[in-house]
């Protein structure tokens, strides 16, 4: 198996042309295609999604009503530990890191990552880790929250608090590589054409991310380290009892969770900035203010940990120097959502799954900016710390940020990732479901902190029951949500609507090479010659055009024989169609059909095979 | 015809202005409605809570404006920028403005640049720059300056503030009653799962804590387990309580009744039950209360200064019905090892 597989990554084009295609098993392989890798990452991460929703579900089942009657507080305690942990470092870091896989050799013209290994690395870590931190559920979990403060997480159980340590050092190891093979692949293997300034967004977003993770994960790892020792040793770095001091963990623990908030959202910052022009059809608004308010997020992100620690043993000097500074964020954020409604505004929009998701991503992000903007206020932070506030805050940056976002990119991808196109009805019923089940859970939840419901607890004052058994009807909306995308995605993947190489007439990299992209991405390596994002110029669209009798270029039928992949191909050709100032050429059909109906019911994506054309940015030149 | 053009086109823009201006007017006034007629906060029982009201309400109405702006150009744009079927075409080439970027970047500076002095503003009169602990404060220990003689005596008494000035965490008195000590000291403890209130003066232990209205009382915060966080939603304020470092909170309440007194940070399974009542008294009934526990308590003969030789469980005996809770119920919260 390795060695087939080996052979298949080092002669991905065999000797006159023909790309080759993976398997389905290669997907369950120690496999160094960063492609694979994306998608192994993407769909482990969303296994650990409905997981850590369970969870979320029965936490407001337990909520819809004052006393702890449906778990006992134990296992409440457990549930909310384990929900936010498995969010975190289990869903939204690893699905932006599949993203990440998946997007950025294609976006800068790569071949792979800079270390495909390590990178492959990186990935088989997470399982294990997640299947252990899950498995503890059944042992002994862990039950002091995702932030683990000591002393409490020092005595509310060994073997849970231990093997959650134990998680997320392998669960920030693999971030650590992960970062590190985006931050040298942006850097070193763009092609030649491409400066800093040329890259797509989501590279500058992950360029930003990157930092952020390789700066601000070993502090992470540190303090886990130390309490694992306070833990199992019996050492006393944070144990008062010993002498220890608690409130230097959570610096540490913060120094690493707060730049966490912006490794989860600035990788969606950035999927936003690429889906909205293209299906806008307009250029990004401010493609340096965009790309460079994401470095100085990422910087004054470093800077601002402590606003989560206004109410701890934190002197007022420093309650104050941590509050500018997180004001001062809200700058470079608004920046971008202003960005983000300029680009869209005067567009030509469509009601798809992408458009949609992205602008609710606008929506709802928004609202959590704000509240944001009003936690970092020390007064007022005094008030609603550790409440429902700061819940349904961190609720709307990340779901209705990192989730939206994720939606909004998977639904834009998901043609380039597995050829065929999603149902675009069904990705409706899915956003309209989504966006009522967010805004129902999560929106009463700021007033319920207001008035003066804490966060964390089994069991509540029974005044505030009414809005919590609103929020818990959201909350099983949202559980409904995404049975649609689930079917959709399921049933897309298996006999969607083919989606040829550019179904929504991109101008990145990715868009010009085979969906799914063949082995090693690009038969010869595009030359940039028109910017991510130059709209309205009218360029050309590279289409692929599914009939074989329009084949005007050197195409030959695809030899099977030499594919190790034995499926059934339909061969396409790509032709570049000029739709020169808005005028569309005769023949650019969107998306074509298979002409062999049987090709619909086949278990694999469908390979296609193009026979690319070599001289393609000579073309584009002679249009310009 | 170049004039008609001309003027239809002036005709045109006029009313578009009056429009943007009209649009502003009412988002300026529904922000401001909002801002200061909402009814998501608790009654305000203290000054500090008037204070942070004041604040919240600003924001409020700051943060309605910008939701509805962006929420509104969202929604215009759906639909008046919606793609008819079958249109190919792209949308205008326009990749950015910089008056307009600049506009927007300073905006929101100038927003949050005055949020930021209000809520500094609204820290000082709060207390927040005057947090003096009370405590224990023998152990200020002066670093040793580089290059400074290695033999000097670790500690220069010359040098160490004066004890009382040993710096809390917290909020301390608000800057016209600095300096001056506050009319009421109450001792708080978080314990897992409850709050116990020491009166070092009258020499009374309580699970409840009965303060007088309009007087300063200070509360010095310290907990005996684990983590706690000491909140009165209905005063605006809370107060991590840490293990091995004490912090402090100053209030000054304004309005008699009886106020949730709630821990917010998570400490365990029963986190969620550790609330007890804070009852803000005038004068005569507070003075009776504190008689009638002055006398209930030499009964018991229970006081706070021989915590530390009793287990919790034993120490918690006492006041299980205060706490609302059966001793059975003590007996299991309590962590195994000590219990």
């Amino acid at each position: 198996m390795t060695s087939a597989q080996l052979h298949a990554t080092t002669h991905a084009v065999t000797s006159d042309g023909v790309p080759i295609y993976r398997k389905w098993w290669h997907y369950f392989t120690f496999n160094s295609d960063h492609k694979v890798i994306g998608i192994q990452y993407l769909v482990t991460a969303f296994v650990f999604y409905l997981v850590g929703g369970s969870m979320a579900a029965a936490i407001r089942t337990e909520l819809a009503t004052p006393a702890p009657d449906f778990v006992t507080p134990e296992v409440y305690n457990s549930l909310l530990t384990l929900h936010g942990t498995v969010m975190i470092f289990l869903w939204i870091i690893p699905a932006g890191a599949g993203l990440a896989n998946f997007l950025i050799p294609l976006m800068i013209g790569a071949r792979d990552m800079a270390f495909p290994k390590l990178n492959a690395l990186a990935f088989w870590l997470i399982p294990p880790a997640g299947l252990m931190l899950i498995s503890s559920f059944f042992l002994e979990s862990p039950k002091a929250g995702w932030t683990s403060y000591p002393p409490l997480s020092l005595v509310s159980g060994q073997v849970g608090e231990g093997i959650w340590i134990m998680s997320l050092l392998i669960l920030g190891t693999s971030s650590i590589f992960g970062a590190l093979n985006f931050f040298v692949t942006l850097l070193k293997l763009r092609v030649p054409s491409m400066g800093l300034n040329d890259m797509p967004l989501f590279c500058w977003a992950m360029l930003a991310t990157s930092a952020l993770v390789l700066i601000g994960t070993p502090v992470l790892a540190g303090a886990l380290i130390l309490l694992g020792f306070d833990l199992i040793v019996g050492t006393a770095f944070f144990n008062p009892t010993g002498g220890g001091n608690a409130v230097v963990y959570q610096h540490m623990f913060w120094f690493y969770s707060h730049p966490a908030v912006y490794i989860m959202i600035l990788p969606l910052f950035g999927a936003i900035s690429d889906v909205l022009p293209v299906h806008a059809r307009k250029p990004i608004f401010g493609y340096r203010a965009i790309a460079y308010s994401s470095l100085a997020i990422s910087f004054l992100g470093l800077i601002v940990w402590a606003h989560h620690m206004f109410t701890s043993g934190t002197p007022a000097w420093l309650r104050m120097f941590f509050m500018i500074a997180t004001m001062i964020i809200a700058v470079p954020t608004g920046i971008k959502v202003f960005g983000w409604v300029a680009t869209i505004w005067g567009g030509k929009l469509p009601f798809n799954g992408p458009m949609l998701f992205a602008i609710g991503f606008i929506s709802m992000f928004v609202i959590g900016g704000i509240s944001g903007v009003m936690l970092a206020s020390v007064p007022f932070d005094l008030h609603v710390h550790d409440t429902y506030f700061v819940v349904a805050h961190l609720h709307y940056v990340l779901f209705g940020g990192s989730v939206f976002g994720l939606y909004a990119a998977l639904y834009h991808w998901f043609p380039k990732i597995t050829g065929r196109m999603m149902n675009e009805p069904l990705s409706i019923v899915h956003f309209v479901l989504t966006f009522i089940g967010m805004n129902l859970t999560f929106l009463p939840m700021h007033q319920l902190g207001l008035l003066g419901m804490n966060r964390r607890v089994a069991m509540y004052d029974p005044r505030f029951a009414d809005v919590n058994l609103i929020c818990t009807i959201g909350s099983y909306i949202l559980a409904l949500s995404t049975i649609p995308f689930l079917i959709n995605a399921l049933w897309s993947w298996i006999a969607g609507k083919p989606a040829g190489n550019n179904p929504w007439r991109g101008l990145t990299f990715e868009w010009q090479t085979t969906s799914p992209p063949e082995i090693e991405n690009f038969e010869e390596l595009p030359v940039l010659t028109v910017g991510a994002y130059d709209y309205g110029l009218g360029h050309a669209y590279t289409e692929t055009v599914g009939d074989r009798q329009q084949n005007h270029r050197h195409h030959e039928p695809a030899p099977l024989a030499h594919a190790d992949s034995v499926s059934p191909t339909e061969p396409e050709v790509e032709v570049a169609v000029v739709a020169g100032n808005g005028h569309e050429a005769p023949g650019n059909q969107k998306c074509p059909l298979p002409a062999n109906p049987d090709a619909a019911v086949q278990t694999e994506p469908e390979p296609e095979i193009v026979v690319a054309a070599g001289d393609r940015p000579e073309d584009r030149s002679h249009q310009e | 015809m170049k004039h008609f053009v001309e003027s239809s086109a002036l005709a045109v823009k006029i009313p578009s202005n009056i429009l943007t201006l009209l649009v502003g007017i009412t988002l300026t006034l529904i922000s401001l409605w909002f801002g200061y007629n909402h009814s998501l906060l608790p009654i305000a029982a203290s000054r500090e809570a008037e204070l942070v009201d004041g604040l919240f309400n600003a924001m409020m109405a700051v943060s309605i404006g910008l939701f509805l702006v962006v929420q509104g150009a969202l929604v215009v744009a759906l639909f008046k920028f919606r793609r008819r079927p079958g249109d190919l075409t792209d949308g205008p080439h326009i990749h950015g403005n910089i008056p307009l970027e600049i506009l927007w970047t300073v905006i929101p500076t100038v927003i949050v640049f005055i949020i930021s002095v209000y809520s500094f503003d609204v820290y000082g009169q709060l207390g927040g720059f005057d947090p003096n602990a009370t405590g224990d404060s023998s152990q200020v220990q002066v670093a040793m300056l580089p290059g400074e003689d290695a033999s000097a005596p670790l500690m220069d008494s010359s040098r160490a503030k004066p004890s009382h000035h040993h710096e809390a965490l917290g909020i301390g008195a608000s800057p016209e009653d600095e300096g001056k000590p506050a009319d009421l000291t109450v001792d708080v403890m978080g314990m897992q799962y409850a709050w116990l209130f020491n009166y070092p003066n009258a020499g009374v232990t309580s699970a409840e804590l009965h303060v007088p209205v309009n007087q300063e009382v200070q509360l010095n915060i310290k907990a005996q387990d684990v983590i706690h966080a000491f909140w009165l939603p209905e005063f605006r304020l809370k107060q991590d309580a840490i293990p091995g470092q004490p912090s402090e909170l100053r209030i000054k309440p304004r309005r008699v009744g009886e106020y949730p007194v709630i821990c917010a940070e998570l400490c365990g399974p029963y986190h969620g039950g550790m609330v007890t009542k804070l009852f803000v008294d005038n004068q005569q009934d507070y003075d009776n209360w504190l008689q009638s526990q002055i006398a209930s308590q030499d009964s018991n003969q229970t006081t706070a200064l021989v915590l530390d030789q009793q287990t919790d469980g034993d120490f918690l005996a006492p006041f299980v019905s205060d706490l609302g809770v059966t001793p059975d119920i003590v007996q299991q919260v309590l962590p195994r090892d000590r219990a």
